[in-house]
This record gives C-alpha cells, structure tokens and sequence, in this order.
C-alpha cells in the first residue's frame, strides 16, 4: 500500500516529479562530474610533483642560493680565459646543481626523516651536466669584428639533467625501482660506480640500450637501466655517491625528498620541516599548484572554484525547486490528506507518505544523477587533451634569478627559465564521491519530503469536508 | 451516544466574526438515525465535524460516550476517528490513485490492521455493496454513485460505531440519491450503528428516526418522526436494494 501509493502519486504527476528527479539528477551529476574532474586535477598536480621529483614524492627540500653562492658555480663550468692568438678549441663538460640552488648537508636527511608524521625520506642531488664544444676565435680578432682573423666563432651547446639517487631509499626519491623496464635497478654494490640508469626517452634519443656508454662529466658510465619516467623527470640517473664525486660535491645533497604518511598531514609536516631546517625551502604540492601556470592551472582554477560554485548552486536551487514543488503538491493535495485524516490516519503517516514521495524522487534523482556524472567523468577520461604545465623556475630551484637562471629544463636548451609536463588529465571516480552523491540524492529528497511533510502536517482534517475540488 | 451541551463555535476573519454554531444542545441516542437539516450556511457541517472528533468547539462540550471529544489529545482522537467514527463526504473524496479495494483498504491502515487481512476485509466489504466486481478499478473509471458506495465501504469497513455522512446524495441524481439513501438506511438497520446525516433535501431527512434542523447556529427542537423500529421500517419510495 505504502510504495504503491508512493508510485501512483509520483506517477500521476510524472511531469513534476521528473521536473523534480531530474532537477536534483543535474546537481548531483554537476557534483560527481565536478569532485571527478577535481580529483583529476589534483591527481595531475600530483604528477607534476612526481615528474619533477619522483613517484612517492610529497615534498621537497632545497635551498637557495645567495648570489655569492650561484656566481663562483657558474663559473666553475666556463671558466678560463681564453688564450691569446688565434682559436681555439674547447670541449668541456660539467655537472652542477641547477642554477639558484644551494647544497644541504646529507645529514639533513636523517633530521627529516625523524621528524614525526615523515613516512621516508631520501636525499639526492639534481644536476645539469653542461657540455660546451666550440671554436672560440682569439680574443685580438674574434667579438670585435676587426677582420683580421677569418675563423668564426662556433658553438655547441648540449646539456642533460641528471640525478643521484640514493640507493635504498624505497619508494621515495626521484627514481623508484618498479620504473626501471630494461636492465636493473642499482644495486647496493653499485654504490659509488660508475653506472647509470637513463630515462627512455633519452635513451631513444641518443639510442642508448643496457650496457651502452654515457659520458656525464665527462666521465665514462655504464648504462645498466632504462627506467619509464614522466615527460619532465630527468635524463639520467646515477648512485648518490657517484654523483657526488662527479660533481664534486662530497656529502652534500640538493634535495630532501619526504613522503608524508598521510596526504593530510602535508601542510603541518611542512611547518615542522621548516622548524627543523630554517635555512630551507619546503615545496609542496599544493605549492606547486601556485607555482604551475597554464592549462593545469586553468583546470585547476575552473574545476575549484567555477564548478565547486555551479554544483552548490545548482543544488541548492534543485533543492530549492524541489521542495518547492512537493509543497505545491501537498497544498492541491489538501483534500486528499485532510480525507485521510479524517478516516483515522494520524500525521505521522502522512508525513511518512509525503517524505517517502520524496525519497523515491531524491533517489530516481540520484541514480540518473550518478549515471550522468559517471558517464560525464569517464568522457573527460576519455577525450580530455594532455594539459601542459609550466612550472615556474623559482619552485624547482627554490628562488628566481632572473631569466638566465633556470628550473630543470626538459630538452629545448639549458637557460630556459621555466619548465613545462605535459599530464593527461584525467576525472577518475571515487567511492567516497558516489557515496557523497547518494547521500545528496537521499538528502535532496528528504529536504523536498520535509517541506510538503511540514505542509501537510498543517493540514486540518476538517479542510476535508471544506475544500472543494 | 452524544450529548452536547452549549456548543459553540466561532470563525474569526479579521474584524468579523461568524457564529457558525451559537449554542447548540443535542442528544443522539445509539442506534439513532439522525438527519440534520437546514438552509445552507447555518452549521451543519461544522456540527458534523465536532460529532467526528476533526474539529474543537470553541466552548461547550462534546461528549461521545461520556468523553469529551473537546478535551482529548490529537494522538487519543485519531484512534477514535480510525476504529470508531465512518466518515461519508458529499465529494465522495476517494484517493483518485487508488483503486476502490485499495481505497477501503486505506481505512484498515489507520485502524492497524495487518495487512494480510486488509485485502479479504476490504473485498467482503465492497461485495456487500454490490462493488466487487469493480474493486480494482480507479475512482475515475467509476459512476458517483459508485463513487459513494466505495466510500461508504471505506467507512464501514473497519465496523464502526457511528457513520456520520455530510450531503451523502449531494451530488448524486434522484435514482441514484434513493439508491445511497436506502443503502445508508439498510445498514444502519442490520448493523445497528448510529447514523447522522447531514442534508438539505427532505426526501433524504424523512427517512431517518430524529430531525434535526439548524438554523442561525442553533438546534431547533428535534422532530420526531415516524418512530421506525428497527427491521419494520416502511419504505415509502420503494428503494432498489444494491
Ligand atoms: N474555516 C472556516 N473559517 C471561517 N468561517 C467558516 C469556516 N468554516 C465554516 N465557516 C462559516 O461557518 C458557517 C457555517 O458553515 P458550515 O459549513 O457548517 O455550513 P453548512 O450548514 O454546512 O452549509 P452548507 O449547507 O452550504 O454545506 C458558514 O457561514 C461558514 O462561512
Ligand atoms: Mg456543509
């Protein structure tokens, strides 16, 4: 009797009652599309993060450099006047920090990882290795010009990033073991060997294979991996210790890599970090997602701040309409309730009619609202075009210097001042956001039950014998 | 029965007020048939609704069986309008949703009873009304006639003590009028309820045991008609049983 009276009343007022359902459908659709997008957005900050630090990574940190500290180091690679008369060749190759970054004492790490709410932590080093190779004219002729020398000047400039990677330091660090594809990982033997393991795509690039050569400071290394990493992770990376000696920079470290034990502990493991090392720069990703321009951060912007408001909006006014509605229903209804109550039916009953009028509207409304958002979700999945983000120089170095100083840089050049990932974006579905839809839908339902309940609980039976129609 | 005393009740609309019922005394014995009469406005369906416990007096009393209905909390009183008062409406006021044998069975909602036996009581109910054979159909599919006997099944089946009927035939045409009447009246025989009656037309109020007409509020002496006992009423119009 219950649900049959429940589906004939919805049934006899079908256009108010999918007006009703597919009201709150469009909200909760808006909802799930919304919080999928934004999760995706999110996850794509994430992966910025990662490309740029490693799977695993929660924050990172550096320090910067003062100016006294960036001038000697970037000498350190060009340094040497050339000599006078007639050219000359130069071949040189050298691994150093990125621009604008300061070294950390490897000790920082264990500081790190004992501070509490800190899952791991591993130290690494990010560098750029520089190779110059040129002719360079004698300084009486070359710059100026004077025509007294015919040889031009001639330069070729390559660079890669590099990488020193702590050797068992699990998942944390800018390279994990599970994204090595061909050959190994490091092994603890490797420590301070001269091997290295490349990223895939520079492998393809230089045509590198396992148990090729590499020169990286102008060192010989053997390549004993290929790891899969993101399009922004670096070119090649070595064990800690040989990158230290390479680059001359004996238990010293660039980069504190931290995973947080709970994502939601980020901000406060930060605040503690930053105690512990004051000199230091702590990068999260949420950081980052201010640091990151471009497509992602338009995402990011559209999906946290215009469609958070749509789906509130929208749901309030479904909310708003429905309940609106199921009141107008319940006043043409008047004869109906006060005839039931006269026969002996008490308000609670009533109520309970009318709410569960409501709940099966909040519900239809929630399934075909669930079944939209989901289909919604998977087509941003499935046709959302690679989102570039641009990451400003001053997050992967921790301080701006000005346009020839420069973040990691992908491939183009060494001075670009900024760098950019490409991320797929993607609205994955979350168990939690078709729970919260649901419980909308039932809320939605209830909210659009209650009022015609409240109108209905009003009711005088004697309004049965009164009211005409 | 009923015993009232001095009741009163008074609609405020802004500045004016209606007396819609200026102190009315009446006594309804069980078994009685009462009809009430009188022009239209004076009362009588805010008499009827006292008599069924939907409605407070604005002052006196309205005793049914020695409580005062005026005195009784909303959860005592829908008890009672569930199990011991039947409602009939000039409007027939059936659930346009419901077939009739679900519209009965609305009824035996409110009187708790367990749903396995609602169909059975709500069908015999209608069969004695000559409807079974229309009990899953729609109030729409039906004549008003047919309408007010399912309602009228939806009043008696949870066996009430009283029918209290507002313009049962008000919308109904004379053969049809006769029809309902002569039902109302059979049941009230067999089945040794209380019937009030609300109407306005004669043909309807002489068939009952009491009159009453109302007038400007107030109850004028009851007339006693053709004192009918039970099982030996006469039938002067030859009423076509169902
Ligand atoms: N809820 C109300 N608010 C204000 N006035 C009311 C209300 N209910 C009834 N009245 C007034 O009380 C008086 C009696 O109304 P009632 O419905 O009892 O008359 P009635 O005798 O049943 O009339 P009819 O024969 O037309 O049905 C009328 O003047 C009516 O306008
Ligand atoms: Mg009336």
């Amino acid at each position: 009797m219950y649900f049959t009276y429940i589906r004939r009343e919805l049934r006899r007022r079908l256009k108010q009652s999918l007006v009703i359902a597919l009201g709150l459908a469009l909200g909760i659709a808006l909802v799930i599309t919304v919080s999928s997008a934004s999760a995706g957005v999110k996850n794509a900050q994430r992966q910025v993060l990662h490309s740029l630090y490693g799977v695993g990574t929660d924050m990172t940190v550096t320090r910067t450099a003062t100016r006294s500290q960036v001038g000697p180091q970037r000498l350190r690679g060009f340094g040497g006047a050339p000599p006078a008369g007639g050219a000359r060749h130069i071949a040189r190759s050298v691994l150093h920090p990125e621009p604008g970054s300061a070294t950390l004492p490897a000790s920082d790490v264990a500081k790190v990882s004992s501070l509490s709410g800190v899952a791991a932590a591993s130290g690494g080093l990010v560098l750029t290795d520089t190779s110059f190779s040129g002719v360079i004219p004698s300084a009486g002729g070359g710059f100026g010009g004077s025509g007294s020398s015919t040889t031009k000047p001639s330069f070729s400039l390559n660079s890669f990033t590099v990488d020193g990677v702590e050797i068992g330091a699990g998942a944390v660090g800018p390279l994990t073991r599970t994204q090595v594809t061909r050959g190994s990982y490091f092994s603890a033997a490797d420590a301070s060997a001269s091997v290295a393991i490349v990223s895939a795509t520079y492998a393809h690039q230089h045509g590198l294979q396992v148990g090729s050569t590499i020169h990286v400071a102008g060192k010989k290394l053997k390549v004993i991996g290929i790891a899969n990493v993101s399009s922004g992770a670096a070119d090649v990376y070595l064990p800690l210790a040989t990158a230290q000696k390479l680059a001359d920079l004996k238990g010293k470290i660039t980069t504190v890599f931290v995973s947080v034990s709970s994502a939601s502990h980020v901000s406060t493991v930060a605040a503690e970090v930053k105690a512990a090392l004051p000199s230091a720069t702590v990068s999260t990703s949420a950081d980052l997602a201010n640091e990151v321009s471009g497509a992602l951060s338009s995402a990011s912007t559209l999906t946290s701040s215009l469609g958070r408001w749509l789906s509130v909006a929208a749901l309030a006014v479904a909310f708003l309409v429905a309940g609106l509605l199921m009141m107008a229903t319940v006043s043409r209804r008047v004869r109906e309730f006060g005839t039931l109550k006269a026969i002996g039916w008490r308000t609670r009953r009533i109520v309970a009619q009318v709410v569960g009028e409501g709940l099966a509207l909040g519900l239809l409304g929630g399934l075909v609202g669930i079944a939209v958002g989901i289909a919604a979700a998977v087509a941003i999945s499935a046709v959302a075009p690679s989102l570039g983000a641009t990451v400003g120089s001053s997050f992967a170095t921790g301080g701006g210097f000005g346009p020839l100083v420069g973040g990691r840089v992908a491939g183009s050049g060494p001075f670009g001042g900024a760098r950019t990932v490409l991320v797929h974006l993607t609205a994955p579905l979350q168990a939690h956001t078709i729970a919260i839809a649901l419980g909308l839908a039932v809320a939605g339902g209830l909210v659009a039950g209650a009022f015609g309940a409240w109108r209905a609980a009003r009711l005088r039976p004697a309004d049965a014998l009164r009211s005409v129609g | 029965m009923y015993e009232l005393i001095d009741v009163r009740k008074t609609f405020k609309r802004g500045p004016t007020e209606v007396h819609a019922l200026d102190g009315v005394d009446l006594m309804v014995g069980e078994g009685e048939f009462l009809a009430v009469q009188g022009p239209t406005g004076q009362g009588k369906s805010t008499l009827l609704l006292l008599l069924g416990g939907l409605d407070r007096p604005t002052s006196g009393r309205v005793l049914f069986e020695g409580r005062d209905l005026a005195k009784l909390q909303e959860a005592e009183l829908a008890p009672l309008r569930a199990s011991a008062f039947g409602f009939v409406f000039q409007t027939f006021n059936l659930i346009p949703t419901l077939t009739a044998q679900e519209n009965v069975e609305t009824a035996l909602v409110a009187a708790r009873i367990p749903v396995s036996e609602r169909r059975a009581f709500a069908l015999e109910v209608l069969d004695d009304l000559g409807m079974a054979d229309r009990a899953t159909h729609l109030p729409s599919e039906l004549s008003g006639g047919q309408q007010q006997r399912v309602a009228i099944a939806r009043a008696l089946v949870k066996q009430p003590r009283v029918l209290l009927a507002d313009e049962p035939t008000g919308n109904l045409d004379e053969q049809t009028r006769d029809e309902i009447v002569g039902l109302l009246e059979q049941l009230w025989r067999d089945r040794g309820i209380t019937l009030v009656v609300v109407t306005h037309d004669s043909a309807v109020a002489r068939r009952a045991q009491q009159r009453a007409v109302i007038e400007n509020g107030r109850v004028k002496l009851p007339e006693v008609t053709t004192p009918a006992p039970r099982g030996r009423v006469v039938h002067p119009s030859g009423v076509s049983r169902p």
